[in-house]
């Protein structure tokens, strides 16, 4: 029986021919990510060798990432001083993917891992962030796990109990439309699934609306596959994967790259016809509860954030500043953006992006996490409504649990901040 | 666990976040993150850091139970308090996080609860007494029960390590 790109993925990364799902299996780590978590993390790897006779050493610190982008620079004093152990431990232990705060390499941890290469096709990928799931658009086996399951890895070098999971193929026939970008495809696909549609399972995306997306789309649309409850998202490597991973991301060396049997087995199809999509936008206060834009254009909105793991790359960064070049930002509402590393803020202020956003009455802010999880840079007044392209809307999400937040594309931020209520794209310039 | 109380009922999809609001995620530690257990829900969280909540005291949720975030004190938390979760179902990382904690989190798919109720998880059942009704429960992947029985999953690793390298 054939096997769907993650069985695949799987078996060669514990060498053995075949895998049905459902088998339990303990892959090598390629690549273990954390951030300001890690102070969890090594407080975690510590215990685990109390009583024993070993030094605490990690398995390989070439193999483990650590960047900084939560709460950047640190809010709070308590912050800090979680920084500074990680960076004292990052030290000790020699880990060399370090990503500190620093406008010369900082930036979030899942722009940081395609931008720098760290991440390959083939690869198993963990990370102590749900959104760990975005490096499946290098066609990497990529998923989110807690701090102690992190501090397990760090001792031994791989993940423990891995259940194969089934798989969800979704088709993307088409060409989107004009005004219609991939976080419209992915909030449709949350909708129709639910927020629990795939849970414990695997989305792997294919069709024409796919082979056209830059990796920059992609990686939005697995960043997001967890909010349907995915364990992770997958593209399968293509042209594009190798032009990014060579040109974008400076990787040299041979690559491996394999595709699902053609017999593969999947739990469920989805087809999605990309051409008729319409501008989505997930309402208050799940990220299922998926509308076309139009059903709640006119719902005035007071802060609109652009950025984020989801979206805050250099070709939604060049959406916003095309759309509000020239414009303003309507009096009754406030824009904050935040590309996702610095190499994409420097590149976004070379080409004079930034300095039209502000130009245009944004604020632009240093690459982080910034508001997304309601720590700072952006909290929300009682009763506001926040117009995000981030990727979550829970009930107190941003920080306050009496404000609103509804999740879109840069482009419906970008004509929203315009006019200040909640607009479709495709009406503006 | 022998028997307890319902002391809250919640629907489905209670993300990380209402259990645990990100602005305190940089408290770790699981003898300090019990204080900031659903700190949005303020008449709960009150209770609990009252001490009118007896511990093994049972939340019954719905489907989808700890979506979201991978945040470990979200599960941490509710350990402090020595609270049993019984949910419908759990999203993954929070139910991988529970059993690495050794927090008991029981899946019964139909379990039936209003607050006040005394439930009891009895093997591969969760009874009702006040309405005197039975839930079958659906059992961990004995991969997991293997963490859950070696006490969490950092005995579970330290022993491995030591297996491994001898």
């Amino acid at each position: 029986m054939g096997m769907t790109y993650i069985q695949k993925l799987l078996a060669r990364a514990v060498g053995q021919p075949d895998l049905r799902v459902g088998d339990v299996v303990e892959p090598r780590v390629d690549l273990a990510m954390s951030h300001e978590n890690g102070a969890l993390v090594l407080n975690q790897f510590r215990e685990i060798f109390k009583g024993t006779d070993r030094e605490a050493r990690v398995w390989d610190p070439s193999r483990i990432a650590i960047i900084f982008d939560h709460r950047v620079p640190a809010e709070s004093s308590k912050t800090a001083s979680n920084q500074k152990k990680v960076r004292e431990f990052v030290e000790a232990q020699g880990i060399t993917k370090f990503h500190d705060i620093r406008g010369d390499g900082g930036g979030i941890c899942h722009q940081i891992l395609p931008e720098n290469g760290y991440v390959r096709p083939g690869a198993v990928v963990v990370g102590t962030d749900s959104h760990t799931t975005t490096h499946g658009a290098l066609g990497a086996f990529a998923f989110g796990i807690g701090a102690t399951e992190m501090a397990s890895v760090w001792t031994l070098g791989s993940i423990l109990n891995v259940e194969v999971p089934a798989t969800i193929r979704v088709n993307v026939s088409g060409r989107l439309a004009k005004g219609v970008y991939p976080k419209d495809v992915i909030l449709h696909l949350i909708g129709r699934l639910t927020a629990e549609g795939a849970n414990f399972k695997v989305i792997e995306f294919h069709g024409e609306a796919i082979r056209a997306m830059a990796t920059s789309g992609r990686l939005v649309l697995c960043n997001m596959t967890v909010e349907a409850g995915a364990t992770g998202g997958v593209v399968p490597p293509d042209e594009e994967t190798v032009r990014y991973l060579r040109e974008e991301a400076g990787v040299t060396g041979d690559l491996d790259l394999f595709g699902p049997d053609a017999d593969a087995v999947y739990e469920r199809v989805v087809e999605i016809d990309g051409s008729a999509l319409a501008p989505q936008i997930a309402c208050p206060h799940t990220v299922d509860n998926v509308k076309p834009v139009g059903e709640v254009a006119g719902t005035r909105v007071h802060q609109i954030v652009i950025g984020s793991c989801t979206n805050g790359r250099l070709d939604d960064i060049e959406v916003a500043a095309r759309t509000l070049h020239g414009k303003k930002v309507a009096r009754s509402t406030r824009l904050l953006v935040f590309p996702a590393s610095w190499r994409i803020y420097s590149e976004a202020m070379r080409r004079g992006y930034l300095q039209q956003l502000v130009d245009a009455g944004a604020v632009v802010c240093n690459p982080g996490c910034g508001p997304c999880l309601g720590v700072h840079q952006g909290a929300l007044g009682d009763g506001e409504t926040a117009l995000a392209t981030t990727n979550r809307n829970f009930k107190g999400r941003m920080g306050n649990p009496t404000s609103e937040v509804y999740l879109c594309s840069p482009a419906v931020a970008a004509a929203s901040a315009i006019s200040g209520v909640i607009s479709d794209p495709r009406g503006v310039n | 666990m022998a028997r307890g109380k319902v002391v809250l009922t919640l629907g489905d999809d209670v993300s990380t976040d209402i259990i645990y609001p990100g602005r305190f995620m940089a408290t770790v530690l699981p003898t300090e993150t019990p204080q900031f257990a659903f700190a949005d829900h303020a008449e709960f969280n009150g209770r609990l850091k009252s001490g009118a909540i007896p511990r093994g005291s049972v939340l019954v949720a719905g489907n989808n139970f700890g979506c979201g975030s991978s945040r470990e004190q979200a599960a941490s938390c509710l350990k402090g308090h020595d609270l049993v979760v019984v949910a419908r179902n759990v999203a993954r990382i929070f139910l991988q996080n529970a059993i690495n904690l050794g927090f008991n989190v029981v899946i019964c798919p139909t379990i039936e609860a209003g607050e006040g109720d005394e439930l009891e998880v009895a093997g591969e059942a969760v009874i009702n007494h006040t309405t005197g009704t039975s839930f079958p429960t659906q059992p961990l992947p004995k991969a997991r029960q293997a963490i859950i029985d070696a006490g969490g999953l950092i005995p579970y690793t330290r022993r491995l390590m030591i297996e491994r390298s001898a």
